[in-house]
C-alpha cells in the first residue's frame, strides 16, 4: 500500500510468523470477557496484519480493536513464537495517527500532559474538592449514589490528594542517613507526585535510610506512557530527550522510580529513540541505569526494619512491573521482611487489574468486568491490605473495593516498608 | 439460525476457540454464516453420584477440568490446546491427548449430546446410563464429525475419580531408536502410564529456546513418562520399573519431577512444542499419523529417511505409547519449491503410516488438510458409505461445506 509506505509502521515479522493456535486467548483479559476472535490477541495480530498489508481499510473499527487491547502483555509473554500483539497494539495506535491525527490528543498529550504547572492547576479543582470537605460532605449526604456508576466509580478512584505536589515539596537532593554509600537519581511520576506524593516521600525515606543520597531533578516532564497509549510517538520521544538530558546533569549509578508505567517507559527509551543517531546511545545509557525501587532494593544490603505490621497483605502485580520488566519477586521479598506482616498470594496475582491507564473511562464495561474479577480474588484471601506499586492499579483496585463494598487498604509495598522503619 | 441457513441454503460452519490443526472450522465458500459457540459457556450440571457432568459446548477444556477436580472428579482427555479449546470442538474432532494411552480419547468420555440438525431441529441422543444399546449409537456418529452433520451444543461427560498421585520421569537418549524402543519394552512389562511421549532433539532444542526450561539440548530424544493412581506405592514402583527400563533401553539418563513446579515445567515444555517449532522456519506442516506401536521404531526410522531424501527438517514429537506421532515438516510457503516437496514428503509419511496398519490422523481431523488422501486411508466402500451417511443427515450440504471428503 503506497499510503502506507512513508509511515512508521510495525515490521512484517512483528506479525507475519503468527501461527494462530489461540495459546494467547488463554491469558487475554478482553479475551475473556468478550469471548470474540477479533478482542483477541491473535484476532489483532490479523487485523493488524491485513490493515498492512492493504487487504482490510484501517477503519475506525479496526482501530478500536487495537485500543481495546488492555495492554497488559500477558500475550507477548505466552507467544511461543515470540511475537508481542500488545506491541503490535500500540504501534497501530501510531499509524492510524500518523494517517488521521486527533487534535483532542495532541492537545491533551502535547499541551497538558508533559507540562507539570499545566497538570498541577488542572488538578486543583479536585484538590479543592477534597480539601474543602466537600468530598467528605458529598459522601455524608449520600449524594455519590447519584452519580451515573461510572461517574461514581471514577471518583471512588481518586485518591487523599496532597495539599502540595510533592515535586514542590521534595528536595533536590535528599542526604543519606549515616555513612553514604549510592549514589542515586530518583525520577518522580506525574501520579505519585501529584496524587500520591506520601507515597514517593516514604520511597526517598527508605532509600536514604539505607545509604542513597537521592537526587530528584524537579524538571522532569511526563514519561511519555500516556502519550505511547494514544498513538502519539513523536510526543513520546520528546520528552524521553528532555528526560535525558535532565539526568545527564549528574553522576548517578542508577535511576530509581517507584511507578510501576514510569519504570517500563524510562526502561524502553533507548528502544524509542534507537533511530535517533544523536540520542541513541544517549537513551541507551539512560535506560540501562533505570531501575524499580524494590528491583533496586532488592540488590543491596537493608537495614532490618524493627517496627511491626501486624497485617495479613497480598500483592497485585502491576503488568508494567511484572511483564515489562519481569520484576514480581523483589517486592514481595521486601514485605515479607516485615515482622508481623502475614503475606498472603492472591490467585491470579498477575493479571491486569483493568486499569490500563483510561480504560475505566473509555472502555467502562470490560474495564469493571476485569476489576470485579480481580476483587473476587483479593476477597478470597482474607487480606487487609494489597500492595501494588502502580498508581493505576492502586486508583483502579481502590475503586474495585468501593464497587464491591470490601474493607481493604490498597498501599505501595515500600510505603508498608517505610511503615516499618518507624520514622 | 440453522433453520434459517437450511432456507437459504447458507453454509453454516461451528466454531469453538480456533485451535483446530487441520483447518476445520475454516469456512470454506465465501460468504459462509459462523457460528462461534464460545458464549455459550455454562456448566450446567455436575453430577456427583453418578459422575457426569451436562455442559454446554463453548466451555473451556480446562475450566471444565478445574471445576470437576474441585470435587474430586476427573474428565481426562487433556489435548495440548487443553487452555485454548472448547469441550464441543473437542468433540467434534474427537480430540486426543498425551493421557490418552491409559484413559482414552474424548469420545470415550462422551455419554449423550445435544445436537442441531441440518433442518434446525434439535436432536437429543444418549443419558447417563453407561450402558445403552438401545437403537444406533449416534453420539460416536457426532464424535468427530467436525461440523459435517451437526452443531454439538450440549455434551452429558463421563467422569472418573481423580488419581490422587502422579509421578514424571524425563528419560534422556543418545539415539532416537533407543528411545522408540523403549516405547515398547515399558509397555509390554505390564505397566500403562499415563503418558508415554516421545519428543526429538530438534523439538527440544525448539523448546528449549522459547521456554528456557534448562533442558539438555544435546540429547538425541527424550521421553516423558508420568504414572498416576490412587495408590502411591503403585505409582512409585511403576515409575521406577519404567526408569529402570529406560535405563536398561540405553538412556543416557533418568530424571524424576521432584515438586509439582518441576512437573508443571516438563508439561508446559510438552504443550508448547508445536507452536515453538514456528521458530525454527516459517512454515510448519504437524502430521498426526497414528501407527500399531509395534511399528513406531519403523515408522520413525522411515520418517527420517524422508527428511533426508528432501532435504527438509521433520521433526518427530508426541504420543508415542499410543502410536499417534507428529512428525512435523518446517520449511518456507514463500518458496513454491520447498512447498512441492512438502507435498510428496506429506504423501509419503501418509503412506508409510498406512503401509504399517495404520491412519492419517489419531486426534486432529480431517478437515481441510487431508482430504486428499482419505480414499486412500479408507478404501472406496467405506468412503462410500460416509458419503451417504453425510447425505442423509445433511441433504442440502450446508452444514460445514467442503471438509473432510474428497472433492
Amino acid at each position: 500500500m503506497s499510503f502506507l509506505s512513508n509511515l512508521e509502521k510495525p515490521a512484517e515479522t512483528d506479525y507475519l510468523n503468527c501461527i494462530r493456535c489461540g495459546l494467547c486467548l488463554s491469558v487475554c483479559p478482553t479475551y475473556r470477557e468478550y469471548l470474540t476472535e477479533t478482542a483477541s490477541p491473535r484476532g489483532r495480530v490479523a487485523l493488524a496484519r491485513k490493515g498492512l498489508d492493504g487487504q482490510l481499510e484501517l477503519s475506525p473499527n479496526l482501530t478500536e480493536q487495537m485500543y481495546s487491547c488492555f495492554g497488559c502483555m500477558a500475550c507477548n509473554d505466552i507467544c511461543p513464537v515470540g511475537i508481542h500483539p500488545g506491541d503490535l497494539a500500540l504501534s497501530m495506535r501510531h499509524v492510524q495517527e500518523q494517517i488521521e491525527p486527533s487534535g483532542w490528543k495532541h492537545a491533551l498529550f502535547g499541551g497538558l500532559i508533559p507540562r507539570p504547572q499545566r497538570m498541577e492547576a488542572a488538578t486543583w479543582p479536585l484538590r479543592l474538592y477534597q480539601r474543602l470537605g466537600l468530598r467528605k460532605l458529598f459522601y455524608a449526604l449520600g449524594l455519590r449514589k447519584l452519580l451515573p456508576e461510572q461517574l461514581r466509580d471514577l471518583e471512588a478512584q481518586l485518591p487523599s490528594i496532597p495539599q502540595r505536589p510533592l515535586r514542590r515539596v521534595l528536595p533536590e537532593v535528599t542526604a543519606a542517613k549515616g555513612e553514604k554509600r549510592h549514589q542515586v537519581g530518583f525520577f518522580l511520576g506525574c501520579a505519585q507526585s501529584l496524587l500520591f506524593a506520601e507515597e514517593s516521600s516514604a520511597s526517598t525515606r527508605v532509600l536514604a535510610r539505607n545509604g542513597c543520597e537521592v537526587t530528584t531533578p524537579e524538571d522532569v516532564v511526563c514519561c511519555g506512557m500516556p502519550a505511547r497509549g494514544y498513538g502519539q510517538m513523536d510526543q513520546v520521544r520528546e520528552q524521553a530527550r528532555h528526560n535525558i538530558a535532565v539526568y545527564e546533569r549528574y553522576d548517578l549509578e542508577v535511576i530509581i522510580t517507584d511507578c510501576a508505567t514510569c519504570g517500563s517507559t524510562l526502561k524502553e527509551y533507548g528502544e524509542i529513540l534507537a533511530d535517533d543517531p544523536e540520542w541513541a546511545a544517549r537513551a541507551e545509557a539512560f535506560s540501562a541505569k533505570v531501575r524499580d525501587i524494590s528491583e533496586y532494593l532488592a540488590t543491596i544490603p537493608l537495614e532490618k526494619p524493627t517496627g511491626r505490621v501486624e497485617a495479613r497483605v497480598t500483592y497485585h502485580d502491576p503488568c508494567h512491573l511484572r511483564r515489562a520488566q519481569h520484576v514480581w519477586e523483589e517486592p514481595r521479598s521486601l514485605m515479607k521482611l516485615i515482622d508481623g506482616l502475614e503475606f498472603v498470594e492472591m490467585p491470579e496475582a498477575d493479571w491486569c487489574c483493568g486499569s490500563a491507564g483510561s480504560q475505566l473511562i473509555t472502555h467502562y464495561e470490560t474495564s469493571t468486568k476485569v476489576l470485579d474479577r480481580k476483587m473476587d480474588n483479593l476477597n478470597s484471601t482474607g487480606a487487609q491490605i494489597v500492595a501494588s506499586g502502580c498508581p493505576g492499579c492502586q486508583m483502579q483496585l481502590t475503586t474495585g473495593i468501593q464497587r464491591n463494598g470490601l474493607a481493604v487498604r490498597v498501599v505501595h509495598p515500600i510505603t508498608l516498608l517505610d511503615e516499618a522503619y518507624g520514622e | 439460525m440453522v433453520k434459517l441457513a437450511a432456507a437459504e441454503r447458507l453454509p453454516v460452519v461451528a466454531r469453538g476457540m480456533g485451535s483446530g490443526l487441520a483447518a476445520g472450522s475454516i469456512p470454506m465458500p465465501e460468504g459462509s454464516l459462523v457460528i462461534s459457540l464460545t458464549r455459550m459457556n455454562r456448566i450446567l450440571e455436575i453430577d456427583t453420584q453418578n459422575a457426569t457432568v451436562l455442559t454446554e459446548a463453548g466451555v473451556i477444556t480446562a475450566t471444565l477440568q478445574a471445576e470437576v477436580e474441585k470435587i474430586g472428579l476427573f474428565y481426562p482427555p487433556d489435548p495440548s490446546s487443553i487452555k485454548h479449546s472448547t469441550i464441543g470442538g473437542n468433540i467434534a474432532c474427537n480430540a486426543g491427548g498425551p493421557r490418552c494411552l491409559k484413559y482414552g480419547v474424548t469420545g470415550d468420555y462422551v455419554l449423550g449430546l445435544t445436537v442441531v440438525l441440518a433442518d434446525g431441529s434439535i436432536l437429543k441422543t444418549g443419558g447417563k446410563p453407561i450402558k445403552d444399546v438401545t437403537g444406533y449409537d449416534l453420539k460416536g456418529l457426532f464424535t468427530g464429525s467436525e461440523g459435517t452433520l451437526g452443531l454439538i451444543t450440549e455434551a452429558l461427560l463421563r467422569l472418573v475419580a481423580k488419581p490422587q498421585f502422579a509421578r514424571t520421569a524425563l528419560a534422556e537418549f543418545d539415539s532416537l531408536a533407543d528411545a522408540s524402543k523403549t516405547v515398547n519394552a515399558i509397555l509390554s512389562a505390564g505397566i500403562v502410564p499415563a503418558t508415554l511421549e516421545l519428543m526429538d532433539q530438534t523439538a527440544i532444542v525448539c523448546i528449549e529456546e522459547a521456554m528456557k526450561l534448562g533442558l539438555n539440548t544435546d540429547v538425541e530424544a527424550t521421553l516423558l513418562i508420568e504414572t498416576d493412581g490412587s495408590d502411591e506405592q503403585t505409582v512409585l514402583q511403576e515409575a521406577a520399573t519404567a526408569a529402570q527400563i529406560c535405563e536398561q533401553q540405553g538412556a543416557r539418563s533418568v530424571k524424576v519431577a521432584q515438586t509439582p513446579g518441576e512437573r508443571n515445567n516438563l508439561w508446559k515444555a510438552r504443550r508448547s512444542i508445536s507452536p515453538a517449532l514456528a521458530r525454527k522456519a516459517p512454515n510448519k506442516l504437524g502430521e498426526d499419523i497414528t501407527v500399531p506401536r509395534s511399528a513406531i521404531p519403523e515408522v520413525v526410522q522411515r520418517i527420517r529417511e524422508i527428511s533426508e531424501n528432501y532435504g527438509l527438517p521433520i521433526v518427530i514429537f508426541g504420543h508415542a505409547g499410543d502410536g499417534n506421532l507428529h512428525p512435523n515438516v518446517l520449511f518456507d510457503k514463500r518458496d513454491p519449491e520447498q512447498w512441492a516437496k512438502v507435498e510428496k514428503m506429506v504423501a509419503e509419511i501418509f503412506a508409510v503410516s498406512l503401509a504399517v496398519g495404520g491412519t492419517l490422523s489419531g486426534e486432529h481431523g480431517v478437515g481441510l488438510l487431508k482430504r486428499p488422501y482419505l480414499e486412500q486411508a479408507l478404501g472406496p466402500v467405506s468412503l462410500q458409505l460416509q458419503k451417504q451417511i453425510k447425505q442423509a443427515l445433511d441433504p442440502l450440504n450446508i452444514l460445514n461445506p467442503g471438509k473432510m471428503f474428497p472433492v
